[in-house]
């Protein structure tokens, strides 16, 4: 179903016309996808430092039993706005409004999203909901207080009184609409403008998984859009949705809650799969190993995603146990066709280990732990051991840190040199991934035992006495590592931005379209493209003689032809760099 | 090499044999052996035995669950010291591999297959209901705190704030003071109690970490569990589920009595109870009780 895309307009007298205005009235009014997801990505940047700020102060809270460095209303707020901050404001704009916006176009080779127009009304939707909820911090009483998922009746206005709750609810709510928005401009441009040639089955895995995410998109957030508006009603039309007083059911919001909530992990999941799907292979000097399956992988974890949301419930004894916990369990197998394949495509390369390919590594090692304890937690028995304990708190952080932020900062490092034109400076990169590698295992690994122990989450003290203490401050002490580590990263921008290191457009000898555009790239994005004949146009237009081996015969190894025959160079390898 | 240190090699090298052993006759047969000596892994053994019931399965799951963090870990591992590079020699440019990625379809879908089936089997037992229960306790969390209705008008109500020790049990008996904040809930060991939990404002969590059990108390919703003791002893407990400001001070504990001294406790309550009461409904608490 290709349609061929309009060809870019080649004369260089014409770019003239597109640059329009400069300054201020250009980032209000441009629709171009690559201001607009710099935008995206600045924003959610700014969101994510906040929300990191907050989770210091609450670690510092928790490094002595009964603190009163914070009161329970604040500590009770903190991480209200630290899970809110975190997941809807930076987890999925970073990767779906940020690097999505900028890289998918490119990545297909069409000139701008489907939409532009849209594209823009996202981007502000999205920057008025954050400053919406932030603005909580502000009005009597502080911010929202009842946890990122809002479970009514504690949301409700009788328990949560003043106006902090209500701007939460408009925030997720004009969130939510940005993020469909996003989500329609995506599946359009994935369909409709593809250049010549890029079929389907050609299209790079993170471009493959931003389509696969914004399905998910268009799936859950209405249901979230539409779980915040009956909330708003119970809180000020008089209505009882989520309320027993008038035949309402608490229950009905927990599960309109997570029917978005667990497709929205896998769609704050699904892109950082994308982009360490899209740098492993460039750091191996390899095509992906398992490209379908890898495709195919995608769509059954999001097909899965969507029948899994109870097993947030299981200890509620209103939902059908056996049932949540299969499906749960099944997403272990198209995830573990994800991990082999990352493994396959490492075998027998040639790794260079840049900042980006070392994070890609951490997310490796962070996503194989948190989705093994997620394996475990998928078993109802299991959960009613550790459910709402700093047991399943270490294990959501390990995936989302995993993925948002290993995942994350590996594709900012990769298209790094595509969005400026320049190079960070690697050893300040390197520096960045040990010290959050060190910080982030330190903290997390005893949240473990933590909640193996009991220790419940989102409480803001605890008894001395218990033997916790040893362990909190371990896990302090790990999240100020991991702060630390952002220092190197922001020095990192600054010194780029001062003093430039000339990137050029390609210097990872890279696979995809977007590295056959100029750094940065020029308004409407190409001036030429590559024949597109494989998944790795790029790559094909500068190693004629080195194309993918599509099928290996397992039968064909004593011949050399096998992946596991010992050959580094086969016979239509070729040699050249 | 002195002595010493040939004592502490051959040493070394007969634990790593006898844990290499324990390692396989661990991942072979985690649920026959019934996880009595094997290592709980931080987890509790469980003083019930529905919370015993859960920690087995919980140490076969962490004994599989280490055993592919080491499979899948090695081979990243491996890949990345092995494959590090070395020269400028274009690797082979191979994508797929039939037999390889069937392999590593089918053989994950095996293993969670496995543990569906104990979790089905486990998660049967943990949440079997007794016909014929002992005891039956209902139990009401509220903001912030819980009370406990026994049979015989017996009701016991208890807040963070208040007194954390209403049925005077503590005392000696509660040699860590941390272990008894909140409100007690006594049961008989030996014996099947059946919990029937709801909320009367929001949702709270009733969570005894030794137990391996937690269950949401919510409005408009009873649940019913049972509890069997195995272990007298007094049990620290919290609330989970965040309820509101005072979330984190929602203690409870629950007192796991031998039945005679159960018993004794429950009838001098019953006393009380009816002494407030009036006479007319002594005769109906005896027979629930009984």
């Amino acid at each position: 179903m290709t349609v061929l895309a309009e060809r870019p307009v080649t004369h260089e007298h014409e770019h003239e016309h597109h640059e329009g205005p400069t300054g201020l009235l250009k980032w209000l009014t441009s629709t171009d996808h690559k201001l607009i997801g710099m935008n995206y990505m600045v924003t959610s940047l700014v969101m994510f430092f906040l929300a990191g700020i907050m989770a210091l102060l609450m670690r510092t809270q928790l490094a002595s039993p009964s603190s009163s460095f914070l009161n329970f209303q604040q500590y009770n707020a903190l991480f209200t706005m630290h899970g809110s901050l975190m997941l809807y404001l930076f987890a999925g704009p970073f990767a779906f409004g940020g690097l999505a916006n900028y890289i998918l176009p490119l990545q297909v080779g069409a000139p701008d999203m489907a939409f532009p127009r849209l594209n823009a009304l996202s981007y502000w939707l999205y920057l008025g909901g954050s400053i919406t909820m932030l603005l909580g911090f502000l009005v009597a009483g502080g911010a929202a207080a009842y946890g990122w998922v809002a479970y009514a009746p504690l949301s409700t206005v009788q328990f949560s009184p003043g106006s902090a709750p209500d701007l939460w609810i408009l925030g997720v709510g004009l969130t939510g609409f940005s993020a469909i928005f996003t989500g329609v401009n995506l599946v359009t441009t994935t369909f409709y403008l593809r250049a010549p040639g890029m079929t389907m089955f050609r299209l790079p895995i993170f471009t493959w998984n931003m389509l696969v995410t914004a399905i998910l998109i268009l799936i859950a957030f209405p249901i979230l859009t539409a779980a915040m508006v009956l909330l708003f009603a119970d809180r000020h039309f008089g209505t009882h949705i989520y309320s027993t007083a008038g035949g309402g059911s608490p229950l009905l919001y927990q599960n309109l809650f997570w029917f978005f909530g667990h497709p929205e992990v896998y769609i704050l999941a699904l892109p950082y799969f994308g982009i360490v799907t899209d740098v492993i292979p460039v750091f191996s000097k390899k095509p992906l190993f398992g490209y379908k399956g890898m495709v195919f992988a995608t769509m059954g974890i999001a097909a899965l995603s969507t029948g899994v949301w109870a097993h947030h419930m299981f200890t509620t004894g209103a939902v059908l146990l056996p049932f949540f916990s299969l499906l749960s369990l099944l997403i272990a197998v198209p995830t573990g066709i994800k991990f082999f394949n990352w493994i396959g495509t490492m075998w027998r390369g040639q790794l260079t280990f840049k900042t980006p390919m070392l994070f890609c590594i951490g997310f490796l090692f962070a996503f194989l732990m948190g989705g093994l304890t997620g394996v475990m937690l998928a078993s109802p028995p299991i959960d009613f051991a550790t459910h709402d304990t700093y047991f399943v708190v270490a294990h959501f952080h390990q995936v989302l840190v995993g993925t948002s932020v290993y995942a994350g900062f590996a594709g900012f490092y990769y298209w790094y040199p595509k969005f400026f034109g320049r190079m960070y400076r690697e050893w300040m990169g390197k520096t960045h991934f040990w010290l959050l590698t060190i910080g982030f295992w330190v903290t997390f690994m005893p949240q473990y035992i933590l909640g193996l122990w009991g220790m419940p989450r989102r409480v803001a003290s605890y008894p001395a006495n218990l033997g916790w203490q040893t362990l909190n401050v371990v896990s302090t002490i790990g999240a100020y590592v991991i702060g630390i580590s952002f220092v190197f990263f922001l020095v990192n921008l600054w010194v780029s931005w001062r003093k430039p290191v000339v990137a050029g457009d390609n210097p990872w000898d890279a696979h995809t379209l977007e590295w056959f555009a100029t750094s940065p790239p020029v308004h409407h994005n190409f001036e030429r493209l590559p024949p597109i004949r494989s998944e790795r146009p790029v790559w094909d237009y500068h190693h004629p003689d080195a194309r993918t081996i599509e099928h290996v015969k397992p039968s064909t190894n004593g011949k050399g032809h096998g992946p596991l025959a010992d050959a580094g160079v086969g016979a239509d390898g070729g040699d050249k760099v | 090499m002195s002595p010493r240190a040939a004592e502490t090699s051959s040493t070394v090298a007969s634990r790593r044999r006898r844990r290499a052993l324990g390692v396989i006759t661990a991942a072979a047969l985690p649920i026959v052996l019934g996880g009595c000596q094997l290592p709980t892994f931080y987890g509790y053994r469980g003083s019930t035995r529905q919370g015993h019931d859960e920690s087995v399965l919980w140490i076969g799951t962490m004994i599989a669950a280490l055993f592919v963090m080491a499979l899948v870990g090695g081979l990243i591992v491996w890949s990345i010291i092995r494959y590090r590079k070395r020269s400028d020699a274009m690797p082979r440019q191979f994508q797929n591999h039939l037999g390889i990625e069937i392999t590593y379809i089918v053989t994950p879908l095996v293993m969670v297959l496995i543990l569906f089936g104990f979790t089905v089997y486990t998660e049967n037992q943990v949440d079997a209901v007794s016909p014929t229960p002992a005891l039956k306790v209902h139990v009401t969390a509220f903001q912030w705190g819980w009370r406990y209705q026994y049979p015989g008008n017996v009701t016991v109500t208890g807040v963070t704030t208040e007194d954390p020790d209403p049925i005077g049990l503590n005392g000696a008996a509660c040699a860590p003071a941390v272990d008894c904040l909140g409100p007690g809930l006594v049961v008989p060991t030996g014996q099947t109690t059946r919990i029937t939990l709801n909320s009367q404002d929001v949702i709270h969590g009733f969570y005894v970490p030794e137990f391996n059990f937690s269950r949401y108390a919510q409005p408009g919703i009873t649940n019913v569990f049972d509890l069997t003791p195995t272990h007298e002893g007094i049990y620290r407990a919290q609330c989970t589920q965040l309820c509101g400001l005072y979330h984190s001070l929602m203690f409870f504990h629950v007192v796991a009595l031998p039945p005679d001294q159960f018993r004794a406790w429950l009838s001098s309550q019953q006393q009380v109870a009816s002494a407030a009461a009036g006479p007319s409904t002594s005769n109906s608490t005896t027979k629930a009780a009984a």
